[in-house]
């Protein structure tokens, strides 16, 4: 079967097609050449229409752990939020935290066709991957936590070599079926559980005797040289904290040109200037990134509402703890590998912290230059849900929209931020970056993110509307692997999307001090820890894409 | 992964009967016969070992096809004004078919383990908690306080894979940990050390033990409290207990909501959780909840991920509709409100449906024996011997392979609610 759309305008960054009228054709799952024998099955006409490739969440929490236990602890929030079966979708419900099913379908229809879990604990990786696998039409994955484990803090503190490092985040990535690696306050889950309570970039764990600035340049390191593509994905330290920009500037001059990925960056730019002791520090860490070609980062945007924040970061998230709303929060160490903490929150426009929150994610976006490095996220659910994603990009699209909601917030707010001076809207073209062939990019996605030939048909077609929440809320049409998924905005088909992977290589001599690790310390063995292929793949539904590495990783 | 080798010995089997989730059994398989050759308990043993006989589905009493069955099934869900799924001790993915059909038959779906999960789960969903998992109470805990639960009794193998391992990754002097026992003293000595120190016991009686909790936070707070005793405890004593946890590097308290029968108890257990959160201002401390056996953990988990919500949730409006009162199980059977009781129990043949005017359907464990024929019996695998499975630990935080040891030909019960399910 051979489809054609005719006539869209095309927006494919990654071939540099900007805004270019072209047909796409596609078979079985795949954009292909036009056929020589000019035959099409079925035509569909897209013309003065957007064509874009399927967005990419790269950094949203959609399963684990931490993620189900903000479902179980909100009924209230679902109880606003409730969606009917219908013939083709399974019932659910969910605003903050939505069921997995929900999640895949409000994706699809958003023009969405893949989103990744940033924060898979390894020893919660099956949970993980168990409610992605119940999360219908996109494609997803993982990235495996570790910097607070104790096998890593123990190989540390005793000075084992890079290499049996890089060997056991090898074997991590494996057997947790991760695409990347992820950090989350280096080490600092790991010295709550000993009782510290802040652990800045060169404060020791009192036990391990090993900071942050050392695991962030082990585990940056360990990634680079085994080739896989995503860069190590930090959650940095200190988050939330006012002054944390001097933190987050730190991290990037400590990563010493390693590629390094810092996220929800919003949280990590505060200074500390003004009556309130709380200022934008987006300037100086836009500008380090500008300057830092090594750096990427998501915004981790906020909008007003009510949410909730589900992080690794327990030391932090039990500081927040105050702040909950409603009032009720869970803090967890888990199996000496991690923990977590869940803390339902309400940004408010009239809170002078909250609004300032809102203007430096917004000033980051505009003044970080290449949209090749910044990507779009609220760090679903913790800025906001993700079905908030249309109006965001309608804030970085439309000058006078977003300085009308500006002009709405804190008024002291108002004047401690340069937003209203800053002319930038993004382009179509800028869009297409930051959501599709730049996030497919930075995640190593071989066959997606653009519309060339040989790619996965996930495509996406708007109308084109000055007013760009409405025309990023309802596609026209969505394709999924080649299968039209949404019409109209309405989702008209079903299907399963696929688990995205790297599988680096390992000696498996590391499977010597893990096995004793495991035997000696645990309550689980090393064999069971192990998720196997058959485990994604399950009664069919699921499969597993292993993406290539870099070329020149090496063990 | 468990490794079958030769003499049909299975290693590192993962036990789904009791929550801790044992993982380092070794099985013997002959035939359909099941032995647990080393680490098996009072749990573990019957779990496992408990023989095959049924192997056919039954209306009425009489034998027929599994066909047959699952026909007579949907039929009585496309007949039903309001369907119950109950019992729910299945697996990952019989829980995910419970779902589905819940779903589409519009059923209430509820567990036979929630009145006691939900003395948790209400504290979940009023004011939350801190808790911890068991491999960090393994290597960390300096002193554990067991509130109204004889441990051991539920999970014999606790105290030996938990609290004395022979050594802690942080060397720590495991005979040093300290235990205590507030409300219910110990049935054995599990909880004695490897050095032959016994636990302390402060009892009271369970109607007390709201009391004392309630006093045991109030002088962690630093409250002064006037009274001599509280529940038959001199208040001294319990003022004892809360500098214990104050003066501890990592303090777990530990509860079993199924041992916890007073009546509301769920706001003992949040006394307990608030006062959590209270420690941790100054030190480390952190709740264990004990239970999970069964699926109880999974299903719950699976039904939240679906739904956004837990157990006791109804789909007879066509959404999902949660109500921890209005939605348990045996109060809408009491009241009349069900004409279809499906119950799955593939655990456990003790796990039998409760008498009910219902039309009732049961996929139970092979030897399961019922008070009353049900209108339709179909024996199910059990996850873990009979088929390949994924079940939670107690703690949420967990969920292991349970492994295919034997080829007895049963259906799962993802296989046979699926089936249902399509024949709606």
């Amino acid at each position: 079967m051979l489809t054609k759309l005719t006539g869209g305008r095309v927006f494919d960054p990654e071939h540099g097609q900007n805004d270019v009228v072209r047909d796409i054709y596609i078979r079985d799952g795949r954009i292909v050449d036009a056929p020589s024998d000019g035959k099409i099955d079925e035509e569909i006409d897209v013309r003065g229409k957007i064509i874009m490739s399927g967005a990419i969440d790269m950094h949203t929490h959609i399963g684990g752990g931490k993620v189900n236990i903000a479902r179980t602890m909100l009924p209230e929030d679902h109880a606003e939020a409730l969606l009917e079966r219908t013939e083709l979708m399974r019932s659910g419900c969910g605003h903050a935290a939505p069921s997995t099913l929900t999640t895949g379908y409000r994706y699809a229809e958003m023009g969405y066709t893949a989103g990744f879990e940033p924060a898979v604990l390894p020893v919660n990786a099956r949970q993980a991957h168990m409610e992605m696998a119940d999360t219908p039409i996109i494609d997803k994955g993982g990235y495996a936590m570790l910097g607070s484990d104790d096998f890593l803090l123990r190989m540390m503190a005793a000075n084992e070599d890079q290499e049996a490092i890089n060997n056991y985040v090898a074997w991590t990535l494996n057997h947790t079926q991760a695409l990347g690696l992820k950090v989350v306050n280096p080490g600092g889950i790991n010295a709550f559980k000993f009782n510290q309570r802040k652990l800045d970039l060169d404060e020791k764990n009192t036990f391990y005797n090993v900071s942050p600035r050392e695991i962030l340049q082990r585990l940056s390191r360990a990634v680079t040289e085994l080739g896989v593509p995503h860069p190590l994905h930090v959650h940095g330290c200190n988050l939330g904290v006012p002054g944390n920009k001097d933190t987050t500037l730190d991290t990037i001059q400590g990563i010493e040109g390693l590629p390094m990925h810092l996220t929800h960056i919003q949280f990590h730019s505060y200074g500390t200037e003004g009556d309130f002791k709380f200022s934008s520090g987006a300037a100086e860490i836009a500008e380090a990134i500008n300057r830092n070609k090594n750096i990427t980062v998501d915004v981790g945007q906020i909008l007003f509402g009510q949410t909730v924040t589900a992080s690794g970061d327990t030391m932090r998230q039990f500081a927040g703890a105050p702040h909950a709303h409603p009032n009720k929060w869970v803090g967890m160490d888990i199996e000496c590998d991690a923990g977590c903490g869940v803390v339902p929150f309400k940004y408010k426009d009239q809170s002078f912290v909250n609004a300032l929150q809102w203007m430096i994610g917004l000033e980051t976006f505009l003044m970080v230059d290449d949209p090749w490095r910044i990507f779009l996220t609220t760090d679903h659910p913790n800025g906001a849900p993700f079905t908030s994603y249309p109006h965001l990009i309608k804030l970085l699209m439309d000058k006078s929209f977003r300085n009308d909601m500006l002009s709405t917030l804190h008024p002291e707010a108002q004047k401690a931020t340069h937003l209203a001076s800053l002319d930038r809207e993004y382009s179509l073209y800028d869009i297409a970056i930051m959501t599709r062939a730049g996030a497919a990019k930075l995640l190593g996605l071989a066959d997606r993110g653009h519309l060339g030939v040989g790619a996965a048909a996930d495509i996406t077609v708007y109308t084109d509307d000055a007013d760009r929440e409405k025309m990023f809320s309802k596609p026209d049409y969505v394709f999924k692997d080649g299968q039209m998924v949404v019409r109209k905005g309405e989702l008209v088909k079903i299907t399963w999307g696929t688990t995205h992977v790297v599988k680096p290589e390992y000696d498996g001599s590391i499977e010597k001090p893990l096995q004793s690790y495991f035997d000696e310390f645990h309550t689980m063995k090393m064999g069971n820890f192990k998720i196997s292929d058959d485990e994604i793949v399950d009664d069919g539904r699921g499969s597993l894409t292993v993406q290539p590495l870099r070329q020149g990783g090496k063990l | 992964m468990t490794d079958k080798q030769q003499d049909g010995i299975f290693h590192d089997v993962v036990s789904p009967f009791c929550g801790i989730a044992s993982d380092d059994l070794v099985v013997q398989v002959e035939g359909n016969t099941v032995t647990v050759k080393e680490q098996g308990d009072s749990v573990t043993r019957p779990g496992f070992e408990t023989p095959l006989t049924d192997l056919s589905p039954r209306i009425k009493g009489q034998e027929v096809s599994l066909d047959e069955a699952v026909r007579h099934i949907a039929g009585l869900f496309n007949n039903s004004k309001q369907p119950l799924i109950g019992g729910m001790g299945t697996d990952l993915n019989g829980a995910r078919a419970a779902m589905a059909l819940a779903d589409h038959s519009r059923a209430t779906l509820d567990s036979q383990f929630s009145d006691a999960a939900f003395r948790n789960i209400l504290v979940l969903q009023d004011t939350g908690y801190m808790t911890t998992t068991l491999t960090e109470v393994r290597n960390r805990v300096d002193f554990l306080l067991v509130v109204g639960t004889d441990i051991e009794s539920a999970f014999p193998r606790f105290f030996e894979r938990v609290v004395w391992p022979k050594e802690s990754m942080f060397g720590q002097e495991i005979e040093s940990r300290e235990i205590v026992y507030l409300g219910k003293a110990p049935s054995g000595t599990a909880s004695t050390s490897p050095g032959g120190r016994r636990a302390e016991v402060v009892e009271c009686s369970e109607d007390d033990l709201p009391e004392v909790v309630a006093v045991l936070r109030a002088l962690v707070n630093g409250k002064n409290v006037q009274a001599e005793s509280v529940g038959g405890i001199a208040t001294a004593d319990i003022a004892g207990i809360a500098e214990k946890l104050k003066g501890a590097s990592y303090g777990v308290i530990s509860w079993s909501g199924s041992q916890l029968n007073h009546d509301h108890a769920e706001v003992t257990i949040q006394t307990l959780c608030d006062m959590i959160k209270e420690i941790n201002n100054t030190t480390r401390c952190n709740g264990l909840p004990l239970g999970g056996k069964e699926g109880d953990t999974t299903v719950n988990a699976v039904s939240s991920w679906q739904s956004g919500y837990p157990m006791r949730t109804s789909f007879s409006r066509n959404m999902p509709d949660y109500d921890p009162y209005l939605n348990r199980g045996q109060r809408m059977l009491d009241e009349g409100e069900v004409d279809l009781l499906l119950w799955v129990s593939s655990f456990n043949t003790a796990g039998t449906p409760p008498v009910t005017d219902a039309t009732t359907v049961v996929l139970g464990r092979s030897g399961m024996t019922f008070e009353e024929e049900p209108e339709v019996f179909i024996p199910v695998g059990v996850p873990g011997i009979d088929h390949a499975g994924r079940t939670f630990r107690c703690d949420s935080a967990v969920s292991l392979p349970l492994k295919k040891l034997r080829d007895s030909g049963l259906p799962s019960t993802f296989d046979v609610l699926t089936a249902v399910e399509q024949a709606l």
